[in-house]
């Protein structure tokens, strides 16, 4: 059905039992941006709000999609999974819009992927995880293992590291990824020589730090969240590990968490991300001098927020290509719908509602940014299940 | 040996961090009974207490002695402020205080959110305190050292100030008998004011303290809140001495667990070590000797 008839979407919903009611008779159409604007994870997530908004500002600039205007509800899960299951249903059901963008911890998102099934709406999640899923009312636009976590090892592979130590903070994202981690390095002859876990929010690492530094690894892999980054890069410098003799690679700080780590503590440490502020694509320069005129000069873009922001665009690109906003057109169409994206061209794999990405391996550099020094070349394809990898068979 | 000396520096070291964190609760606590859900927010505040006096004075050295005073006044204002706009009406009504002090605690961390914003801010230490000193061969980080000599410092100051000042005086004899005292002429509503004054100030020291270690962000003292109860009461209510020891026993078994474990497994070794240990003397340590009848 061609959408701006003045009909209603539901009326082609097929193969699912509820209802869908989205409006699509007035100029306008709306979405849902949810993301934790209060609590722990605001930090991070009202940035990722921030570039969704940019994105539909810039859509609705050029005339919209099908030649209707976007109109964003914003709605806050305040860093509790319940509440994120909540709002997504209030954004589906009272407040009708098309898709929903947003989360974060993948404690959000499995909160969530019920009510976007049971209720057959579409969610774009734009940070990367642990792998192991997929759905069909899920876009998963943040990388995959096989886009950061298995290039980062690939990388260290070829620098010849042949021994790693496994830091990371206690809970579901860690602990997959070290097991993943694990069985790659007992195919690749890499010895691991420890693994710790520290409380989230851990702000103690001597212990920890005393232990990596006695072990002597090649490099640490470092799955630590939030806070607990301040404090063991602080504790590692003082403890005169350098970047040089022992480097961490780290997945999750950006650019944003630099500053709050303190430069001077990780300055020359590694990252593993599909996208930095310093990518050279003309993408990427409008899109970084768009985000500072909107949200201030000072303000840096990182990954999770280009793959919001791109998000929309693939959301976008679909609709158009289905000519229609309902869902069940749109999971039709997204099959080889791709984007100029700042990092590179993406586009959907049909078959698991992931995107190819380009990864890349960066620099933390004394000016806060953080600079490639290694990327794959191309667009790697998602494995979210780690389907090609002979290592990884009987990880689930 | 290696390993042994770095596991007995990380013990200490983390026993002093509990040490300047229970400090200040063993007055408002353990003294005055008041279950001051709060004190972590005073840590808090220390914290960011360093990070405006350094955008203040950018040499870093003297920002963070200047923090030290600075951060004292800070948390000590906001620990008389909290007695005598609330606390004083509740003195009889311990759990309404724990209610009540919990809200402070949770406005305080949105308001440093509000007006510092939710991502931490980062604390540059002075340059004679980054690196470290190789002891017994092992690199021991000037950071801890520094930690140390500061919660040595900080319990000298607090025993002398009790044991020889009219004010450590008049707190004693309030804590031993607040009738008594009042009828001997010691002004008790002063004198609580001034107790939680030097506890929430020490709070605030400890702050400023692990601004060199942690993060400077609006949930920091939430992580070392149980914890500073914990040594407190262990070391039995009131009692300098006991918390003394108490936290440099839970440092030590702490780090000297997790070596041989993990971090998880430590905490809750500990935390089982801590309540069979108070089973068996639920009164903790050392106790007060009173001649009052209460």
């Amino acid at each position: 059905m061609v959408a701006g008839c003045g009909s209603r979407d539901s009326d082609t919903a097929s193969g699912s039992n509820a209802k869908s009611c989205v409006d699509t008779s007035k100029d306008t159409i709306k979405i849902g941006s949810l993301h934790s604007l209060t609590g722990t994870m605001a930090i991070s997530e009202v940035t990722v709000a921030n570039a969704t908004k940019l994105a539909v500002d810039q859509i609705n600039a050029a005339g919209g999609v099908l030649g209707k205007k976007l109109e964003v509800v914003l709605e806050d899960g305040a860093s509790d999974p319940k509440t994120f299951a909540e709002k997504a249903e209030k954004l589906i059901s009272s407040d009708c819009v098309a898709a929903v963008f947003g989360g974060w911890t993948s404690a959000s998102r499995k909160a969530m992927k019920p009510k976007f099934e049971s209720l057959n709406s579409l969610l774009y999640y734009p940070v990367q995880y642990e792998g192991l899923e997929d759905s069909k009312n899920i876009f998963y636009t943040g990388a995959t293992t096989n886009q950061q976590i298995i290039p980062a090892l690939d990388y260290l592979k070829q620098k010849g590291i042949t021994s790693l130590y496994l830091v990371g903070s206690d809970y579901v994202f860690p602990q997959t990824a070290n097991r993943e981690i694990k069985a790659y390095a007992k195919a690749n002859g890499i010895e691991i020589k420890g693994e710790d876990y520290a409380p989230l929010g851990s702000t103690d690492f001597s212990t920890i730090v005393n232990k990596v530094r006695t072990a002597k690894a090649g490099a640490v892999f470092n799955t630590l969240n939030g806070d607990s980054n301040v404090a063991f890069f602080r504790e590692y410098a003082n403890a005169g590990l350098k970047a040089a003799d022992m480097p961490v690679v780290s997945v999750s700080i950006a650019e944003e968490e630099v500053g709050g780590v303190g430069v001077q503590n990780v300055a020359g440490q590694l990252t593993a991300w599909n996208y930095y502020q310093t990518v050279d694509t003309p993408q990427n320069k409008a899109f970084v001098t768009a985000y500072k005129a909107a949200y201030g000069a000072n303000k840096p873009t990182s990954d999770p927020m280009e793959a919001a922001y791109t998000s929309v665009y693939l959301w976008k690109n679909t609709v158009e290509k289905a000519k229609s906003f309902a869902v069940a057109d749109i999971q039709q169409a997204a099959d080889g719908v791709s984007y100029d994206a700042p990092e590179g061209t993406v586009t959907i794999d049909g078959s698991n509602h992931h995107i190819t990405k380009t990864a890349r391996i960066g620099e933390i550099h004394p000016d806060g940014l953080i600079y490639t020094v290694w990327d794959s070349g191309k667009p790697i394809q998602p494995d979210p299940y780690l389907k090609n990898y002979d290592w990884a068979k009987g990880l689930k | 040996m290696d390993v042994l000396v770095g596991q007995l520096f990380t013990g200490l070291s983390l026993g002093s961090i509990l040490l300047l964190a229970a400090l200040g609760l063993s007055l408002t606590f353990g003294q005055m009974g008041v279950i001051n859900m709060a004190h972590g927010e005073f840590i808090m505040a220390g914290c960011y207490t360093t990070y405006v006096v350094e955008q203040l004075i950018s040499a870093t050295g003297v920002a963070l002695i200047v923090s030290l005073f600075v951060g004292f006044l800070v948390g000590g204002l906001l620990g008389a402020a909290l007695e005598m706009g609330l606390i004083r009406w509740m003195y009889d009504r311990p759990l309404d205080t724990l209610l009540v002090t919990f809200g402070v605690g949770l406005v305080l961390q949105q308001a440093v959110r509000d007006i510092f914003g939710a991502p931490a801010k980062n604390v540059v230490a002075p340059h004679w305190l980054t690196g470290g000193l190789t002891i017994a061969g092992t690199v021991v980080p000037k950071t801890r050292i520094f930690i140390m000599v500061l919660a040595v410092a900080a319990v000298i100051a607090l025993a002398a100030a009790l044991e020889t000042t009219p004010l450590g005086r008049r707190i004693r004899a309030v804590v031993q008998n607040r009738s008594l005292a009042e009828t001997s002429g010691v002004s008790s509503r002063l004198t609580d004011v001034s107790t939680f004054f030097i506890g929430s100030g020490l709070a605030a020291v400890a702050g400023v303290a692990l601004t060199l270690i942690g993060s400077t962000s609006p949930t920091i003292g939430q992580s070392y809140l149980v914890d500073a109860f914990l040594v407190v009461v262990i070391g039995g209510l009131g009692q300098i001495k006991g918390t003394v020891i108490a936290a440099f026993a839970m440092g030590l078994l702490n780090s000297f667990v997790e070596y041989s474990t993990t971090a998880t497994v430590a905490k809750v070794i500990v935390f089982i070590v801590v309540v069979i240990f108070l089973q068996a003397r639920p009164q903790g340590l050392f106790t007060v000797r009173t001649r009052s009848l209460a």
